[in-house]
């Protein structure tokens, strides 16, 4: 019984997914840009693909709307595989970030522009020998005209259907672009940062107005940005992506409150991020401290990032029998309707926001909810790579040659283990043994910890002192003594050779 | 004494004054347009519209009247349409495939490349290829004549228009519902006329204006209206070939209109500086 509604449940659930997008992956001559990812976005749905810079939501986008093709993978719109079709004949229209309106064209011929190409169902017609078939027929003018109008005035542009485009403001072009997507009746509107030309007053009023436009219509909208704040007030869904991977799909409200992992945390809204590790289950030590929790069904003594969000923390006199933990008021900022305090519990910075004003060198207790502690499983304790010996004692990692202590002969198929903290970032690549480029670098109390991404895709994970800037080159190395070298199985090495 | 110092300081202050801004780099320029391109042209004028010292209408008289220049003029534009003609059905095709599917100018230069040879060597090299092959000179080989020297002048403007064209256009005309042939014809070409109007331009008005290419590769068979203000000039009718050259003149007036008003479309309303 169970097993049969079990099966129900997932045909239904198939139904209700208007895209559905199964271990795509796209890449760029070989780099990979999309990596294994795979979505089902529901009808009707308001999803926004967030992510930084370069991390793949805008090709993800364009592959959903058939302008790049997938290197792997497949992708279904409303249960038909689109994967190689075309985009002119798929369910779905674009509003592009420069809007790309025709200027050839005026407004109004530029939202007539997919309906003249449109072919609609016309009447049943039977020949002669009694057999009936389908014809089709384009829109008539008058249709074209009623249809054009209605979406100007949608849109709030009644008037501006005879106005050249270049003649429009930014808002209003971008107005336009939305009325030619959305005058095509199409299941799905994908806008590929279309806000992101704005400015900020006009920007919040559009984020309004598009959500607004999609209660009202009812269809999928696919959003694409890299604004976390847009993205919380628009999304039902929010897919977090970075470097080509998915990762966390959920409600605005779980994506703040339950990131999935550090970065999620680090990239949506602010927040203190200590690593730490899980005692025993409802206990969890961090900051030198044990704190209660309530979070179980981690491994005992397992390494965990903890997650505290600024006001989720409470400032106290320090002799309160309540605080948890003593800090140091190093800074307090006011911010309009809250001070942000900094302060330093021995030699971990912790950002608080609380109504209280402190005074600098104060010393004030901290009390955290239980509740407030967000445990997030770590995605990597250590960096691991499959490589081989280049020669005895010297291993190859990422195409740079490190020296190890590990006595074996050049081929041999190694294991090579690396620590973050004896990874070694340098500022100039040539003073690395090799060079890489930094993707992300996220706060953790008390040292940074980076994501180096070497030139064969590998991503190193690094704990330093120093905030590297994103997108920075860098180089890097290893002392010798650091480099855990593991021969693998003989069985692996004589397949190998 | 005081005097003389007072006005011998004005006019260092004067010297020292005077500086270098972007101005002064105009100067030649402007000297250089004086010298060659606004006198000759008021000198045309008051050949056209003088006869024996005193103003008249007589030299357009003259023109309009003779059947034999009307004719050539006709005969012009009609080698000058089937050039243009015959260069558009073969520069669009080939900047629109250079554009899209190479990236360097390599392609681009291979066309241009005939254009570093002297035209005169270029049009006799054709003529003796000609008259190895045994084929008749006359229109035909004028007309390819032509179209051999002025073809880049078709190509180079369309691919620039078209390599400039945001890609963007097109991939929201396909997003709209329009096929491959659809976006072409509806976006592409629309977008791509101002490069077009203006190769037509750079090709028409040398054709009809050339003198030499017409003359050495029909054996002074074809005549044309460069050929003709030529003669007239040789003939010392200066009145006559002056209002010729202003006929000219209109043309390439009337023609920069067009492409003026082709890129103003396309830019209208946007504020440029």
């Amino acid at each position: 019984m169970a097993e049969q509604q079990k099966k129900h449940r997932v045909a239904r659930k198939q139904s209700d997914n208007i895209i559905e997008i199964r271990n795509v992956s796209k890449s760029y001559g070989t780099k990979p840009v999309v990596k294994n990812i795979s979505l089902n976005i529901k009808r009707g749905e308001f999803v926004t693909l967030l992510g930084p810079s370069g991390c793949g939501k805008t090709t993800t986008l364009r592959m959903i709307a058939g302008l790049e093709l997938p290197t792997a993978g497949k992708i279904f719109i409303g249960g038909k595989e689109v994967t190689e079709i075309p985009p002119h004949k798929r369910p779905v229209n674009t509003v592009f970030q420069k809007y790309a309106l025709f200027p050839h064209l005026n407004v109004f011929k530029n939202i007539a522009f997919g309906l003249k190409l449109k072919k609609i169902l016309g009447e049943v017609v039977t020949d002669k020998k009694g057999v009936s078939y389908q014809t089709f027929r384009k829109y008539t003018k008058q249709e074209i005209e009623k249809k054009v109008n209605d979406a100007l005035k949608m849109v709030d542009l009644e008037d501006y259907g005879h106005r050249h485009v270049n003649s429009l403001s930014g808002g209003q072009q971008q107005r336009v672009a939305i009325a030619r997507a959305l005058v095509n009746e199409p299941e799905v509107l994908l806008l590929d940062e279309p806000l992101g030309a704005l400015d900020l007053k006009m920007r919040k009023d559009m984020q309004l107005e598009l959500k607004n436009m999609h209660k009202q219509i009812g269809i999928t909208f696919v959003y694409v940005t890299h604004d976390q704040e847009e993205a919380l007030t628009m999304s039902d869904t929010i897919v977090i992506m970075r470097d080509g991977e998915i990762q966390q799909i959920a409600s605005p409200q779980k994506v703040y409150d339950e990131p999935a992992n550090a970065f999620v945390a680090d990239f949506i809204g602010e927040s203190n991020i200590f690593s730490g590790v899980m005692l025993k289950d409802l206990k969890v030590e961090f900051m030198d401290t044990v704190f209660e929790c309530v979070d179980t069904g981690f491994k005992k003594n397992e390494p965990v990032d903890v997650l505290i969000r600024p006001e989720d923390i409470y400032i106290l006199p320090s002799d309160s029998p309540k605080a948890h933990i003593h800090a140091k008021v190093a800074s307090s900022v006011f911010k309009g309707d809250h001070y942000e305090n900094a302060c330093m519990v021995g030699e971990y910075e912790i950002l608080v926001h609380d109504n209280v004003q402190c005074d600098i060198g104060e010393e004030v207790g901290l009390y955290i909810k239980p509740s407030d502690l967000h445990i997030m499983r770590k995605s990597r304790i250590i960096n691991e790579i499959d490589t081989e010996m280049w020669d005895n004692n010297i291993v190859e990692i990422c195409e740079g040659k490190f020296p190890c202590n590990a006595d074996f002969p050049s081929g041999t198929k190694v294991k090579v283990k690396i620590d973050f903290d004896d990874l070694v970032i340098h500022d100039d690549e040539e003073d690395g043994i090799i060079g890489g480029v930094v993707v992300s670098s996220i706060y953790k109390g008390s040292y940074y910890q980076c994501v180096v991404r070497a030139d064969n895709y590998y991503s190193f994970f690094i704990d330093t002192d120093d905030d590297w800037l994103k997108g920075d080159r860098v180089g890097l190395s290893v002392s010798k003594d650091k480099i855990i070298v593991e021969r693998l199985a003989e069985a692996d090495n004589e397949q190998g050779g | 004494m005081n005097k003389a110092v007072n006005f011998f300081n004005s006019q260092f202050k004067k010297v020292k004054n005077f500086r270098i801004t972007r101005k002064v780099f105009s100067y030649p320029y402007i000297l250089f347009m004086l010298l060659f391109v606004v006198i000759p042209l008021v000198m045309i004028l008051a050949n056209a519209f003088m006869a024996g010292g005193s103003f008249t209408f007589q030299n357009f008289a003259d023109f309009f009247s003779s059947p034999s220049g009307l004719l050539v003029l006709l005969e012009s534009m009609l080698v000058g349409l089937f050039t243009v003609v015959i260069c558009l059905a073969i520069g669009f095709p080939v900047a629109y495939f250079i554009a899209k599917y190479t990236k360097s100018g390599t392609l681009v230069l291979l066309f241009i490349l005939p254009m570093w040879v002297n035209f005169l060597i270029r049009t006799l090299s054709t003529k003796a290829l000609f008259d190895l092959m045994g084929i008749q000179l006359g229109l035909g080989t004028v007309i390819f004549g032509m179209v051999y020297n002025f073809l880049p002048f078709m190509i180079l403007p369309i691919h620039t228009t078209l390599t400039n064209l945001d890609k963007h256009f097109a991939e929201a005309a396909g997003d709209l519902g329009a096929s491959e042939m659809q976006v072409f014809l509806k976006v592409i070409v629309p977008l791509s006329l101002p490069g077009v109007v203006s190769g037509i331009t750079m090709v028409f008005i040398p054709t009809i204006s050339t003198f030499a290419i017409s003359s050495l590769l029909s054996n002074g068979m074809v005549f044309l209206f460069g050929d003709s203000i030529y003669t007239k000039f040789n003939q010392g009718l200066y009145g006559v070939g002056s209002v010729m050259s202003l006929i000219m003149f209109a043309f390439v007036l009337v023609s920069n209109m067009f492409m003026n008003k082709f890129n103003k479309a396309q830019t209208a309303g946007r504020q440029l500086w």
